[in-house]
Protein backbone atom coordinates (compact mmCIF):
# COMPACT_ATOMS: atom_id res chain seq x y z
CA UNK A 1 0.00 0.00 0.00
CA UNK A 2 1.41 3.38 -1.39
CA UNK A 3 1.62 6.39 0.99
CA UNK A 4 -1.29 8.11 -1.35
CA UNK A 5 -3.30 4.78 -0.63
CA UNK A 6 -3.01 5.27 2.94
CA UNK A 7 -3.67 9.32 2.86
CA UNK A 8 -7.12 8.03 1.05
CA UNK A 9 -8.04 5.82 3.61
CA UNK A 10 -7.80 7.87 6.58
CA UNK A 11 -9.45 10.66 5.22
CA UNK A 12 -11.97 8.55 4.24
CA UNK A 13 -12.56 7.01 7.32
CA UNK A 14 -12.46 10.38 9.06
CA UNK A 15 -14.72 11.06 6.53
CA UNK A 16 -17.63 8.42 7.11
CA UNK A 17 -16.72 8.98 11.09
CA UNK A 18 -18.67 12.37 10.43
CA UNK A 19 -21.29 11.30 8.79
CA UNK A 20 -22.05 8.79 11.03
CA UNK A 21 -21.75 11.23 14.13
CA UNK A 22 -24.05 13.50 12.14
CA UNK A 23 -26.93 10.80 11.48
CA UNK A 24 -26.24 9.96 15.29
CA UNK A 25 -26.91 13.30 16.42
CA UNK A 26 -29.89 13.58 14.57
CA UNK A 27 -31.09 10.25 16.09
CA UNK A 28 -30.24 10.85 19.31
CA UNK A 29 -30.40 14.67 19.95
CA UNK A 30 -33.28 16.19 22.11
CA UNK A 31 -34.80 18.98 20.29
CA UNK A 32 -34.33 20.26 16.61
CA UNK A 33 -32.04 22.94 17.20
CA UNK A 34 -29.57 20.71 18.39
CA UNK A 35 -30.02 18.02 15.49
CA UNK A 36 -29.75 21.19 13.01
CA UNK A 37 -26.34 21.06 14.43
CA UNK A 38 -25.64 17.57 13.70
CA UNK A 39 -27.14 18.06 10.48
CA UNK A 40 -25.46 20.89 8.71
CA UNK A 41 -21.94 20.38 10.31
CA UNK A 42 -20.98 17.04 10.86
CA UNK A 43 -22.25 15.43 7.75
CA UNK A 44 -20.58 18.35 5.63
CA UNK A 45 -17.78 18.12 7.04
CA UNK A 46 -17.80 14.37 6.10
CA UNK A 47 -18.90 15.20 2.84
CA UNK A 48 -16.21 17.15 2.59
CA UNK A 49 -13.16 14.67 3.91
CA UNK A 50 -15.00 11.90 1.92
CA UNK A 51 -14.91 14.11 -1.06
CA UNK A 52 -11.25 14.91 -0.56
CA UNK A 53 -9.96 11.20 -0.35
CA UNK A 54 -12.33 11.11 -3.70
CA UNK A 55 -10.58 13.52 -5.37
CA UNK A 56 -6.78 12.58 -4.62
CA UNK A 57 -7.87 8.87 -5.37
CA UNK A 58 -9.42 9.94 -8.65
CA UNK A 59 -6.00 11.53 -9.84
CA UNK A 60 -7.46 14.09 -12.62
CA UNK A 61 -7.19 17.53 -11.97
CA UNK A 62 -10.85 17.78 -13.74
CA UNK A 63 -12.43 15.78 -11.58
CA UNK A 64 -11.05 16.99 -7.95
CA UNK A 65 -12.05 20.30 -9.71
CA UNK A 66 -15.40 18.96 -9.91
CA UNK A 67 -15.14 17.23 -6.50
CA UNK A 68 -14.43 20.52 -4.93
CA UNK A 69 -17.63 22.23 -6.80
CA UNK A 70 -20.07 19.52 -5.27
CA UNK A 71 -18.69 20.32 -1.38
CA UNK A 72 -18.27 23.76 -2.29
CA UNK A 73 -22.17 24.03 -2.79
CA UNK A 74 -22.98 21.63 -1.12
CA UNK A 75 -21.33 24.26 2.14
CA UNK A 76 -23.38 27.04 1.02
CA UNK A 77 -26.60 25.00 0.58
CA UNK A 78 -26.34 23.39 4.36
CA UNK A 79 -25.45 27.04 5.26
CA UNK A 80 -28.39 28.56 3.32
CA UNK A 81 -30.79 26.06 4.83
CA UNK A 82 -29.84 25.65 8.16
CA UNK A 83 -30.55 29.42 9.39
CA UNK A 84 -33.83 29.28 7.01
CA UNK A 85 -34.89 25.76 9.04
CA UNK A 86 -33.71 27.17 12.63
CA UNK A 87 -35.86 30.86 11.31
CA UNK A 88 -38.85 28.59 10.36
CA UNK A 89 -38.27 26.51 14.05
CA UNK A 90 -38.54 29.93 16.29
CA UNK A 91 -41.74 31.12 14.26
CA UNK A 92 -43.32 27.51 14.45
CA UNK A 93 -42.89 27.71 18.21
CA UNK A 94 -43.72 30.69 19.86
CA UNK A 95 -42.32 31.31 23.45
CA UNK A 96 -42.41 34.45 24.81
CA UNK A 97 -39.71 35.44 26.50
CA UNK A 98 -36.59 36.15 25.27
CA UNK A 99 -34.33 33.01 25.23
CA UNK A 100 -35.67 32.01 21.90
CA UNK A 101 -33.41 33.99 20.51
CA UNK A 102 -30.72 31.23 20.42
CA UNK A 103 -31.61 28.69 17.61
CA UNK A 104 -30.98 30.85 14.61
CA UNK A 105 -28.08 32.57 16.03
CA UNK A 106 -26.03 29.67 17.06
CA UNK A 107 -27.06 27.14 14.41
CA UNK A 108 -25.18 27.96 11.28
CA UNK B 1 -8.76 -11.49 -0.15
CA UNK B 2 -6.57 -8.74 -1.68
CA UNK B 3 -8.07 -5.30 -0.77
CA UNK B 4 -8.01 -2.93 -3.53
CA UNK B 5 -8.36 0.80 -2.68
CA UNK B 6 -11.67 0.82 -4.78
CA UNK B 7 -13.08 -1.79 -2.91
CA UNK B 8 -12.31 0.25 0.12
CA UNK B 9 -14.48 3.03 -1.71
CA UNK B 10 -17.21 0.23 -2.08
CA UNK B 11 -17.39 -0.18 1.21
CA UNK B 12 -17.71 3.82 2.01
CA UNK B 13 -20.46 3.65 -0.26
CA UNK B 14 -22.50 0.61 1.89
CA UNK B 15 -21.67 2.60 5.05
CA UNK B 16 -23.17 5.86 3.38
CA UNK B 17 -26.11 4.30 2.47
CA UNK B 18 -26.42 3.26 5.83
CA UNK B 19 -26.25 6.78 7.67
CA UNK B 20 -29.09 7.22 4.64
CA UNK B 21 -31.23 4.81 6.41
CA UNK B 22 -30.46 6.02 9.81
CA UNK B 23 -31.80 9.74 8.32
CA UNK B 24 -34.78 7.80 7.27
CA UNK B 25 -35.50 6.44 10.72
CA UNK B 26 -35.46 10.16 12.11
CA UNK B 27 -37.53 11.21 9.05
CA UNK B 28 -40.17 8.30 9.87
CA UNK B 29 -40.19 9.28 13.95
CA UNK B 30 -40.55 12.91 12.87
CA UNK B 31 -41.73 14.30 15.60
CA UNK B 32 -42.32 17.96 13.46
CA UNK B 33 -42.33 18.95 9.54
CA UNK B 34 -38.79 20.61 10.57
CA UNK B 35 -37.27 16.96 11.51
CA UNK B 36 -38.76 15.42 8.41
CA UNK B 37 -37.37 17.45 6.21
CA UNK B 38 -33.86 17.88 7.92
CA UNK B 39 -33.85 14.39 7.99
CA UNK B 40 -34.47 14.13 4.15
CA UNK B 41 -31.63 16.76 3.55
CA UNK B 42 -29.08 14.42 5.63
CA UNK B 43 -30.28 11.70 3.23
CA UNK B 44 -29.76 13.65 0.46
CA UNK B 45 -26.46 14.45 1.85
CA UNK B 46 -25.61 10.74 2.15
CA UNK B 47 -26.98 10.05 -1.35
CA UNK B 48 -24.01 12.35 -2.94
CA UNK B 49 -21.32 11.43 -1.04
CA UNK B 50 -22.45 7.86 -2.53
CA UNK B 51 -22.12 9.30 -6.08
CA UNK B 52 -18.99 11.11 -5.18
CA UNK B 53 -17.75 7.82 -3.50
CA UNK B 54 -19.04 5.69 -6.39
CA UNK B 55 -17.69 7.96 -8.93
CA UNK B 56 -14.12 8.14 -7.32
CA UNK B 57 -14.35 4.62 -7.37
CA UNK B 58 -14.94 3.81 -11.19
CA UNK B 59 -13.16 7.45 -12.20
CA UNK B 60 -16.64 8.73 -14.10
CA UNK B 61 -16.96 11.85 -13.73
CA UNK B 62 -20.41 12.30 -14.94
CA UNK B 63 -21.48 11.01 -11.94
CA UNK B 64 -20.08 14.15 -10.22
CA UNK B 65 -22.58 16.32 -12.39
CA UNK B 66 -25.68 13.59 -10.08
CA UNK B 67 -23.91 14.99 -7.25
CA UNK B 68 -23.73 18.39 -8.26
CA UNK B 69 -27.44 18.36 -9.29
CA UNK B 70 -28.74 16.52 -6.97
CA UNK B 71 -26.86 19.56 -3.99
CA UNK B 72 -28.48 22.39 -5.90
CA UNK B 73 -32.14 20.52 -6.12
CA UNK B 74 -31.93 19.51 -2.10
CA UNK B 75 -31.39 22.71 -1.15
CA UNK B 76 -34.39 24.21 -3.35
CA UNK B 77 -36.86 21.66 -1.56
CA UNK B 78 -35.47 22.77 1.68
CA UNK B 79 -36.35 26.14 0.96
CA UNK B 80 -39.96 25.32 -0.87
CA UNK B 81 -40.68 23.57 2.49
CA UNK B 82 -39.67 26.97 4.38
CA UNK B 83 -41.42 29.10 2.73
CA UNK B 84 -44.47 27.27 2.77
CA UNK B 85 -45.12 26.12 6.10
CA UNK B 86 -45.84 28.57 9.01
CA UNK B 87 -49.10 28.81 11.35
CA UNK B 88 -52.09 30.38 10.20
CA UNK B 89 -51.15 33.54 11.85
CA UNK B 90 -48.15 33.88 10.08
CA UNK B 91 -49.86 33.55 6.91
CA UNK B 92 -52.27 36.84 7.18
CA UNK B 93 -50.76 38.74 4.38
CA UNK B 94 -50.11 35.66 2.40
CA UNK B 95 -53.38 35.13 1.33
CA UNK B 96 -54.08 34.62 -2.08
CA UNK C 1 -18.82 -5.97 -2.18
CA UNK C 2 -20.70 -4.86 -5.18
CA UNK C 3 -23.62 -7.44 -4.40
CA UNK C 4 -23.90 -6.46 -0.80
CA UNK C 5 -24.02 -2.61 -2.08
CA UNK C 6 -26.69 -3.47 -4.05
CA UNK C 7 -28.88 -5.48 -1.73
CA UNK C 8 -28.69 -3.06 0.34
CA UNK C 9 -29.98 -0.09 -1.77
CA UNK C 10 -32.50 -2.45 -3.32
CA UNK C 11 -33.95 -3.13 0.00
CA UNK C 12 -33.83 0.78 1.05
CA UNK C 13 -35.67 1.55 -2.26
CA UNK C 14 -38.14 -1.26 -1.30
CA UNK C 15 -38.55 0.47 2.10
CA UNK C 16 -39.40 3.89 1.14
CA UNK C 17 -41.75 3.67 -1.97
CA UNK C 18 -43.69 1.58 1.04
CA UNK C 19 -43.56 4.39 3.93
CA UNK C 20 -43.87 6.37 1.14
CA UNK C 21 -46.81 4.96 0.46
CA UNK C 22 -48.56 4.34 3.51
CA UNK C 23 -47.61 6.85 5.87
CA UNK C 24 -50.23 8.78 7.38
CA UNK C 25 -48.35 12.61 7.13
CA UNK C 26 -48.42 14.52 3.75
CA UNK C 27 -44.57 15.63 4.18
CA UNK C 28 -43.26 12.68 5.42
CA UNK C 29 -44.52 10.72 2.41
CA UNK C 30 -42.89 13.73 0.55
CA UNK C 31 -39.67 13.40 2.03
CA UNK C 32 -39.55 9.50 1.69
CA UNK C 33 -40.42 9.80 -1.71
CA UNK C 34 -37.61 12.25 -2.49
CA UNK C 35 -35.35 9.92 -0.67
CA UNK C 36 -36.71 7.33 -3.23
CA UNK C 37 -35.87 9.09 -6.35
CA UNK C 38 -32.56 9.65 -4.93
CA UNK C 39 -31.79 6.27 -4.42
CA UNK C 40 -33.36 4.76 -7.78
CA UNK C 41 -31.25 7.79 -9.15
CA UNK C 42 -28.25 5.82 -7.43
CA UNK C 43 -29.17 2.91 -8.83
CA UNK C 44 -29.12 4.28 -12.14
CA UNK C 45 -25.63 5.58 -11.78
CA UNK C 46 -24.75 1.87 -10.46
CA UNK C 47 -25.91 0.26 -13.63
CA UNK C 48 -23.98 3.00 -15.63
CA UNK C 49 -27.50 4.36 -17.05
CA UNK C 50 -25.93 8.01 -15.81
CA UNK C 51 -27.94 9.70 -18.32
CA UNK C 52 -31.54 8.25 -16.75
CA UNK C 53 -30.14 9.24 -13.05
CA UNK C 54 -29.72 13.01 -13.80
CA UNK C 55 -32.86 12.55 -14.81
CA UNK C 56 -34.34 10.67 -12.19
CA UNK C 57 -32.52 13.08 -9.27
CA UNK C 58 -33.35 16.17 -10.86
CA UNK C 59 -36.91 15.17 -12.44
CA UNK C 60 -38.04 12.35 -9.76
CA UNK C 61 -36.76 13.65 -6.68
CA UNK C 62 -36.05 17.57 -7.34
CA UNK C 63 -38.81 19.41 -9.05
CA UNK C 64 -41.33 17.11 -8.24
CA UNK C 65 -40.21 17.21 -4.08
CA UNK C 66 -40.36 20.80 -4.43
CA UNK C 67 -44.28 20.88 -6.57
CA UNK C 68 -45.14 18.26 -3.83
CA UNK C 69 -44.01 20.29 -1.00
CA UNK C 70 -45.79 23.44 -2.60
CA UNK C 71 -48.85 21.82 -2.74
CA UNK C 72 -48.74 20.86 0.90
CA UNK C 73 -48.34 24.09 1.72
CA UNK C 74 -51.61 25.20 -0.27
CA UNK C 75 -53.61 22.58 1.27
CA UNK C 76 -52.45 23.58 4.30
CA UNK C 77 -53.17 27.35 3.61
CA UNK C 78 -56.53 25.97 2.44
CA UNK C 79 -57.45 24.82 5.65
CA UNK C 80 -56.74 20.68 4.79
CA UNK C 81 -54.81 19.69 7.68
CA UNK C 82 -52.53 17.35 4.98
CA UNK C 83 -52.85 14.00 6.28
CA UNK C 84 -53.67 10.74 4.29
CA UNK C 85 -57.42 10.27 5.83
CA UNK C 86 -58.49 6.33 5.35
CA UNK C 87 -59.93 5.16 1.66
CA UNK C 88 -62.47 2.70 1.32
CA UNK C 89 -61.81 -0.82 1.15
CA UNK C 90 -63.13 -1.91 -2.40
CA UNK C 91 -60.91 1.43 -3.98
CA UNK C 92 -58.04 0.07 -1.97
CA UNK C 93 -58.17 -3.33 -3.19
CA UNK C 94 -59.08 -1.94 -6.88
CA UNK C 95 -55.89 0.24 -6.72
CA UNK C 96 -54.10 -2.96 -5.40
CA UNK C 97 -55.20 -5.36 -8.20
CA UNK C 98 -54.90 -2.68 -10.79
CA UNK C 99 -51.23 -2.45 -9.56
CA UNK C 100 -50.67 -5.83 -9.87
CA UNK C 101 -52.01 -6.38 -13.13
CA UNK C 102 -49.79 -4.11 -14.47
CA UNK C 103 -46.93 -4.67 -12.65
CA UNK C 104 -47.44 -8.50 -14.39
CA UNK C 105 -47.76 -7.02 -17.27
CA UNK C 106 -44.56 -5.17 -17.36
CA UNK C 107 -42.49 -7.76 -15.73
CA UNK C 108 -43.64 -10.21 -18.46
CA UNK C 109 -42.53 -7.20 -21.31
CA UNK C 110 -39.09 -7.28 -19.70
CA UNK C 111 -38.65 -10.58 -19.12
CA UNK C 112 -39.64 -11.51 -22.75
CA UNK C 113 -36.81 -9.07 -24.17
CA UNK C 114 -34.07 -11.59 -25.40
CA UNK C 115 -30.88 -10.07 -23.35
CA UNK C 116 -28.73 -9.34 -26.34
CA UNK C 117 -31.04 -7.43 -28.35
CA UNK C 118 -30.22 -4.46 -27.05
CA UNK C 119 -30.76 -1.15 -28.71
CA UNK C 120 -27.15 -0.36 -28.66
CA UNK C 121 -26.57 -2.90 -31.08
CA UNK C 122 -28.71 -0.70 -33.83
CA UNK C 123 -27.43 2.47 -32.67
CA UNK C 124 -23.65 2.73 -32.49
CA UNK C 125 -23.27 2.11 -36.33
CA UNK C 126 -25.23 4.79 -37.17
CA UNK C 127 -23.48 7.08 -34.44
CA UNK C 128 -20.46 8.41 -36.45
CA UNK C 129 -23.01 9.41 -39.01
CA UNK C 130 -24.44 12.27 -36.56
CA UNK C 131 -21.02 13.01 -35.29
CA UNK C 132 -22.32 12.85 -31.21
CA UNK C 133 -21.05 10.22 -29.04
CA UNK C 134 -23.77 10.25 -26.24
CA UNK C 135 -26.24 7.40 -27.93
CA UNK C 136 -29.37 8.29 -25.61
CA UNK C 137 -29.17 11.91 -27.41
CA UNK C 138 -28.64 10.12 -30.60
CA UNK C 139 -31.47 8.14 -30.12
CA UNK C 140 -33.70 11.16 -28.32
CA UNK C 141 -33.02 13.69 -31.06
CA UNK C 142 -32.06 11.88 -34.12
CA UNK C 143 -33.55 8.17 -34.56
CA UNK C 144 -36.60 8.83 -32.66
CA UNK C 145 -36.79 12.57 -32.40
CA UNK C 146 -40.79 12.70 -32.75
CA UNK C 147 -40.70 11.59 -29.72
CA UNK C 148 -38.99 14.23 -28.26
CA UNK C 149 -40.96 16.75 -30.61
CA UNK C 150 -43.69 15.49 -28.98
CA UNK C 151 -42.92 15.74 -25.53
CA UNK C 152 -42.18 19.31 -25.71
CA UNK C 153 -45.44 19.89 -26.32
CA UNK C 154 -46.82 17.96 -24.24
CA UNK C 155 -44.67 20.13 -21.56
CA UNK C 156 -46.75 23.38 -23.62
CA UNK C 157 -49.92 21.83 -23.29
CA UNK C 158 -49.64 21.03 -19.83
CA UNK C 159 -48.63 24.85 -18.69
CA UNK C 160 -51.79 25.75 -20.78
CA UNK C 161 -54.20 23.45 -19.10
CA UNK C 162 -52.95 24.78 -15.41
CA UNK C 163 -52.86 28.91 -16.50
CA UNK C 164 -56.85 27.42 -17.63
CA UNK C 165 -57.45 26.82 -14.49
CA UNK C 166 -56.48 30.32 -13.39
CA UNK C 167 -59.97 32.29 -11.67
CA UNK C 168 -62.52 34.14 -13.74
CA UNK C 169 -60.49 37.97 -13.36
CA UNK C 170 -56.59 36.63 -12.42
CA UNK C 171 -56.36 36.00 -16.48
CA UNK C 172 -53.87 37.51 -17.36
CA UNK C 173 -52.06 37.79 -14.16
CA UNK C 174 -49.03 36.71 -12.17
CA UNK C 175 -49.07 33.25 -10.55
CA UNK C 176 -49.53 33.59 -6.71
CA UNK C 177 -45.99 35.10 -5.34
CA UNK C 178 -44.13 32.22 -4.19
CA UNK C 179 -41.33 34.78 -2.43
CA UNK C 180 -41.28 34.64 1.36
CA UNK C 181 -42.55 36.68 3.61
CA UNK C 182 -40.93 36.28 6.48
CA UNK C 183 -38.17 38.84 5.91
CA UNK C 184 -35.66 37.47 7.45
CA UNK C 185 -35.92 34.60 5.72
CA UNK C 186 -36.38 36.47 2.27
CA UNK C 187 -33.16 37.99 3.10
CA UNK C 188 -30.88 34.81 3.39
CA UNK C 189 -33.39 33.29 0.66
CA UNK C 190 -32.55 36.46 -1.21
CA UNK C 191 -29.16 35.91 -0.90
CA UNK C 192 -29.00 32.30 -2.05
CA UNK C 193 -31.01 33.14 -5.04
CA UNK C 194 -28.71 35.49 -6.13
CA UNK C 195 -25.63 33.01 -6.07
CA UNK C 196 -27.66 30.02 -7.46
CA UNK C 197 -29.23 31.35 -10.07
CA UNK C 198 -26.39 32.53 -12.19
CA UNK C 199 -24.59 28.82 -11.08
CA UNK C 200 -28.06 27.30 -12.48
CA UNK C 201 -27.89 28.97 -15.59
CA UNK C 202 -24.24 27.41 -15.96
CA UNK C 203 -24.68 24.21 -14.75
CA UNK C 204 -27.35 23.60 -17.39
CA UNK C 205 -25.52 25.67 -20.28
CA UNK C 206 -22.75 23.03 -19.15
CA UNK C 207 -25.11 19.61 -19.13
CA UNK C 208 -26.66 20.74 -22.49
CA UNK C 209 -23.20 21.39 -23.82
CA UNK C 210 -22.03 17.48 -22.37
CA UNK C 211 -25.42 16.23 -23.31
CA UNK C 212 -23.65 15.76 -26.87
CA UNK C 213 -21.14 13.52 -25.79
CA UNK C 214 -21.75 12.68 -22.28
CA UNK C 215 -24.66 12.09 -20.29
CA UNK C 216 -26.43 15.39 -20.07
CA UNK C 217 -29.01 16.62 -22.54
CA UNK C 218 -31.78 19.10 -22.31
CA UNK C 219 -34.45 17.87 -19.79
CA UNK C 220 -32.58 17.64 -17.59
CA UNK C 221 -30.73 20.78 -18.02
CA UNK C 222 -34.39 22.27 -18.23
CA UNK C 223 -34.89 21.28 -14.78
CA UNK C 224 -31.59 22.89 -13.03
CA UNK C 225 -32.62 26.35 -14.62
CA UNK C 226 -36.37 25.68 -13.37
CA UNK C 227 -34.74 25.10 -9.86
CA UNK C 228 -32.67 28.45 -10.00
CA UNK C 229 -35.52 30.36 -11.46
CA UNK C 230 -38.00 28.86 -8.52
CA UNK C 231 -35.09 29.89 -5.73
CA UNK C 232 -34.42 33.49 -7.10
CA UNK C 233 -38.12 33.86 -7.46
CA UNK C 234 -38.81 32.65 -3.40
CA UNK C 235 -35.78 34.81 -2.38
CA UNK C 236 -37.92 38.21 -4.50
CA UNK C 237 -34.64 37.98 -6.47
CA UNK C 238 -36.53 37.94 -9.72
CA UNK C 239 -40.53 38.64 -9.88
CA UNK C 240 -42.44 36.05 -11.88
CA UNK C 241 -44.18 37.36 -15.01
CA UNK C 242 -47.11 38.49 -16.15
CA UNK C 243 -48.94 35.52 -18.36
CA UNK C 244 -49.34 37.95 -21.32
CA UNK C 245 -45.37 39.40 -21.71
CA UNK C 246 -44.77 38.40 -25.20
CA UNK C 247 -41.23 37.60 -24.16
CA UNK C 248 -42.38 34.74 -21.84
CA UNK C 249 -44.72 33.48 -24.54
CA UNK C 250 -41.64 33.86 -26.69
CA UNK C 251 -39.56 31.74 -24.57
CA UNK C 252 -42.11 29.39 -23.60
CA UNK C 253 -42.62 28.56 -27.37
CA UNK C 254 -38.93 28.60 -28.72
CA UNK C 255 -37.42 25.43 -27.70
CA UNK C 256 -40.69 23.40 -29.87
CA UNK C 257 -40.86 26.15 -32.64
CA UNK C 258 -36.97 25.90 -33.34
CA UNK C 259 -37.40 21.82 -33.16
CA UNK C 260 -40.56 22.10 -35.29
CA UNK C 261 -39.04 24.37 -38.01
CA UNK C 262 -35.86 22.16 -38.50
CA UNK C 263 -38.14 19.20 -38.55
CA UNK C 264 -39.74 20.35 -41.28
CA UNK C 265 -36.79 21.98 -42.96
CA UNK C 266 -35.53 18.09 -43.13
CA UNK C 267 -38.22 17.22 -45.45
CA UNK C 268 -35.98 18.85 -48.37
CA UNK C 269 -33.27 16.95 -47.37
CA UNK C 270 -35.03 13.33 -47.02
CA UNK C 271 -37.80 13.17 -44.52
CA UNK C 272 -39.35 14.84 -41.54
CA UNK C 273 -36.55 15.37 -38.73
CA UNK C 274 -34.00 14.50 -40.97
CA UNK C 275 -30.31 16.20 -40.75
CA UNK C 276 -28.62 17.30 -44.07
CA UNK C 277 -25.62 15.04 -44.16
CA UNK C 278 -22.78 17.08 -41.96
CA UNK C 279 -25.04 19.21 -40.42
CA UNK C 280 -26.33 17.18 -37.40
CA UNK C 281 -24.35 17.67 -34.17
CA UNK C 282 -24.96 21.53 -35.15
CA UNK C 283 -28.95 20.83 -35.40
CA UNK C 284 -29.14 18.92 -32.34
CA UNK C 285 -27.15 21.57 -30.50
CA UNK C 286 -29.59 24.29 -31.55
CA UNK C 287 -32.33 22.14 -30.48
CA UNK C 288 -31.53 21.41 -27.54
CA UNK C 289 -30.02 25.10 -25.94
CA UNK C 290 -33.62 26.46 -27.14
CA UNK C 291 -35.30 23.46 -25.70
CA UNK C 292 -33.71 23.19 -22.33
CA UNK C 293 -34.43 27.38 -22.04
CA UNK C 294 -38.58 26.53 -22.76
CA UNK C 295 -38.43 23.77 -20.83
CA UNK C 296 -36.52 25.09 -17.61
CA UNK C 297 -39.16 28.28 -17.66
CA UNK C 298 -41.89 26.21 -18.36
CA UNK C 299 -41.06 24.00 -15.64
CA UNK C 300 -40.56 26.83 -13.22
CA UNK C 301 -44.28 28.30 -14.22
CA UNK C 302 -46.07 24.45 -13.64
CA UNK C 303 -44.53 24.55 -10.10
CA UNK C 304 -45.81 28.28 -9.46
CA UNK C 305 -49.14 27.60 -10.80
CA UNK C 306 -51.71 29.20 -12.10
CA UNK C 307 -52.27 33.32 -12.30
CA UNK C 308 -54.16 34.75 -9.03
CA UNK C 309 -55.74 38.04 -8.75
CA UNK C 310 -53.37 40.97 -8.91
CA UNK C 311 -54.49 42.41 -5.65
CA UNK C 312 -52.92 39.95 -3.52
CA UNK C 313 -49.03 41.51 -4.41
CA UNK C 314 -47.88 44.14 -1.83
CA UNK C 315 -44.41 43.46 -1.96
CA UNK C 316 -43.29 43.57 1.80
CA UNK C 317 -39.88 45.13 1.83
CA UNK C 318 -40.60 47.08 -1.65
CA UNK C 319 -37.18 44.41 -3.25
CA UNK C 320 -37.12 43.57 -6.53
Amino acid sequence: MSGTDLVVLVLLGAGLAFYAAGSLGLLRFPDTASRLHALTKADNLGLGLVALAAAIYGGSLAMAAKIALVWLFAVIAAGTTSQLLARRTRLDEPRPDASDSAPDGEAR
Amino acid sequence: MVWRVADWFTLAAIFLLLTVAAALVRCWRGPGPVERIMAAQLAGTGVIGVAVVLGAARGDAAFLDAALIGTLLAAIAVTAFVRGTARPGDRSEDKE
Amino acid sequence: MTFAFDLILCLMILGTAGIALFVRDALAAIAFFIAFGNLMGLTWLGLDAVNVALAEIAIGAGVTGVLLILARARLLALGDDATCSGTPLWLRLGALAACAGFVVLLAASVLSIPPESGLDRVVAPLMPGLGIENRVTGVLLAFRAYDTLLESFVLLGALVAVWSLAPAGAWPGRPADPGMTDAPMRRVAGTFGQLLLPVALVMAAYLVWAGSDLPGGAFQAGTVLAGGLLVAAMGGTIGLPSSDRPLLRAALVLGPAVFLAIGLAGIAAGGLLVYPEGMAKALIVIIEYTLFLSIGVTLALLVAGPPVPDASHPNPEGKG
